[in-house]
């Protein structure tokens, strides 16, 4: 006779209608495969912890977001936040539909360089640019978003240097009536920092003053701060044709839309708070739209949303490696991955769910990771059905930044896969290893010996 | 391990317990375990009918068991 499945016998006490900060039981079936691809099969051939994307999730979330604005905008250019995730196979996946590259760093100027995005494609932002990134992006003919005075002084001696024009933009920021406000990227509106930094950029007439751009935020929850932000820009564009019969080509919005997970203390839920991408191009495009431009003179809107584009494509593969109880009678469950890898459950409250069949009865407890660190916390508090040392979990929405921010602390970062429109599996990063990290490091001669015996 | 006397366990797993007046809920093999322990099995002869009925190897069982014993009785549902 074949053996009934075991489940761990839970005992748990009823609180009928009494407020708990577990909330109520949110997993209803198990997540055994991802876009058609069995999760036990992936953690099989790739080991656990394994993050996984999906090319079909990012690829439809990113045509959402170019419909939506586009619905309501004629001229609309994506470029993708190498930062977010700059993966190559991800990057690949964004310029396939279209994206352009946005970029912080050198690093990551020359990573899209060699992924062969055009250097006229590229959007270089950041406060570090060192005079070799600076060269670099003058001989792409980049678009080089300007950041604070010191960076365009500089700029000013290295265009004389090479003797070439620069295609620049002025960073901007503003007061959109959030809190709190983001002030620390580019020149301020209010003050007349911006206008002090576009004067100086004509008036010198060494580069050309192609665009406006502002960053205002992350994970913004509100779509009207945009309208804002796109309002100040507008105007200020306005004006410099106004003042200089110079005309702004581009208005880039930066990025900062909200994914759908839940933020850290938050009382409701990240896709109900969340605004949609047609919150987000309502609110843009009718502020542009509204703006003193005639239908043949609107600039071109770039967008650098990064989170909110491959948040949901991400997950992350795990596996139970022990259960225990804490003193206060919690359950606290151990998983094979920890903030080392999984950054962002600083900030989200991550859905988890077991990637094996389960029954309704749950326990509340706290999820932690393997790292010896009491800050690794991944669930403070959740509801789950009862998990045995072995079974498998999957976290869903962790695309954004987890694989860029992540650490090597203790472990290796592990594999990432991806499973493509056919549901193809497809390595895409390695798992680090021993090797890799002892390639690095250099031992001093006198250091190699020891002798403990 | 003995359930108290007074314990009320309905079918479905629901347990109430009179003198406290908490009500607990259990899932199936906890209720299993729990009539076991009325009829006052001992702990090697509920490890023995678990493991012929539920596909569990013996020390997941030992450890599961070990934690829902001391829930049972923190819960003051059973006693020693």
């Amino acid at each position: 006779m074949e053996k009934l499945r075991y489940e761990r016998p839970v005992v748990k006490k009823l609180n009928t209608g009494m407020m708990n900060k577990f909330g109520t039981r949110t997993e209803y079936n198990p997540v055994t495969h991802i876009d058609g691809v069995s999760v036990k099969g992936l953690i099989e051939k790739y080991g656990s912890p394994l993050f996984v994307i999906s090319e079909r999730t990012i690829r439809q979330t990113y045509q959402d977001c170019k419909r939506a604005f586009t619905n309501r905008y004629p001229r609309v250019q994506m470029a993708w936040s190498y930062k977010t995730n700059y993966i190559n196979a991800v990057c690949n996946v964004f310029h396939q539909e279209g994206s352009w590259a946005e970029v912080v760093s050198g690093f990551e100027y020359n990573k899209a360089l060699q992924n062969g995005v055009p250097g006229n494609k590229i959007i270089f932002n950041g406060p570090d640019k060192t005079d070799n990134d600076l060269k670099l992006a003058i001989d792409h003919n980049s678009l080089i978003h300007i950041d604070h005075l010191d960076e365009l002084y500089r700029l000013m001696e290295i265009t004389k240097e090479v003797n070439k024009r620069p295609r620049v933009a002025i960073r901007v920021n503003m007061d959109t009536g959030v809190y709190p406000m983001w002030d620390r990227f580019g020149f301020n509106y209010e003050t007349g920092q911006a206008w002090d930094a576009i004067n100086k950029i004509i008036l010198n007439d060494q580069m050309d003053l192609v665009g406006l751009h502002c960053h205002i935020g992350t994970f913004m929850l509100t779509a009207n701060a945009y309208a804002i932000a796109a309002s100040k820009l507008a105007d200020l564009a306005y004006h410099i044709h106004a003042k200089f019969n110079k005309k702004i080509s581009y208005i880039d919005l930066g990025g900062g839309f909200a994914s759908k997970n839940t933020l850290r203390g938050s009382y409701l839920q990240g896709n109900v708070s969340s605004p949609s991408f047609d919150d987000y191009a309502e609110a843009i495009c009718s502020a542009l739209l509204n703006a003193e431009y005639s239908k043949q003179e609107l600039p071109l809107l770039i967008l650098e949303t990064g989170r909110a584009l491959i948040d949901d494509a991400g997950s992350l593969c795990g596996t139970v490696l022990a259960n225990k109880r804490l003193s206060d009678g919690r359950r606290a469950t151990i998983m094979d991955f920890g903030v080392n890898i999984l950054f962002t459950s600083f900030w989200y409250e991550h859905k988890l769910s077991p990637a094996q069949e389960f029954s309704h009865y749950t326990e509340d407890g706290v999820v932690y990771g393997p790292l010896c660190m009491n800050i690794d916390v991944i669930r403070e508090n959740i509801t789950l059905p009862p998990m045995k040392k072995g079974d498998n979990v999957v976290v869903h929405s962790v695309g954004a930044y987890n694989m860029t921010q992540w650490m090597q602390f203790i472990a290796m970062r592990p594999n990432v896969v991806m499973i493509d429109m056919d549901s193809k599996v497809h390595l895409i990063r390695n798992k680090e290893t021993l090797e890799y990290i002892n390639n690095i490091e250099e031992m001093p001669a006198y250091l190699k010996e020891f002798n403990l015996s | 391990m003995k359930i108290k006397k007074n314990i009320a366990i309905s079918e479905s797993g629901f347990i109430f317990n009179p003198t406290t007046g908490d009500s607990f809920s259990t899932n199936p093999i906890g209720f299993e375990i729990i009539h076991l322990l009325k009829e006052d099995k001992n702990k090697d002869e509920i490890k023995q009918t678990i493991l012929n009925r539920y596909a569990v190897d013996e020390s997941t069982f030992e450890k599961d068991f070990y934690d829902f014993s001391t829930l049972l009785q923190n819960s003051q549902i059973a006693e020693d």
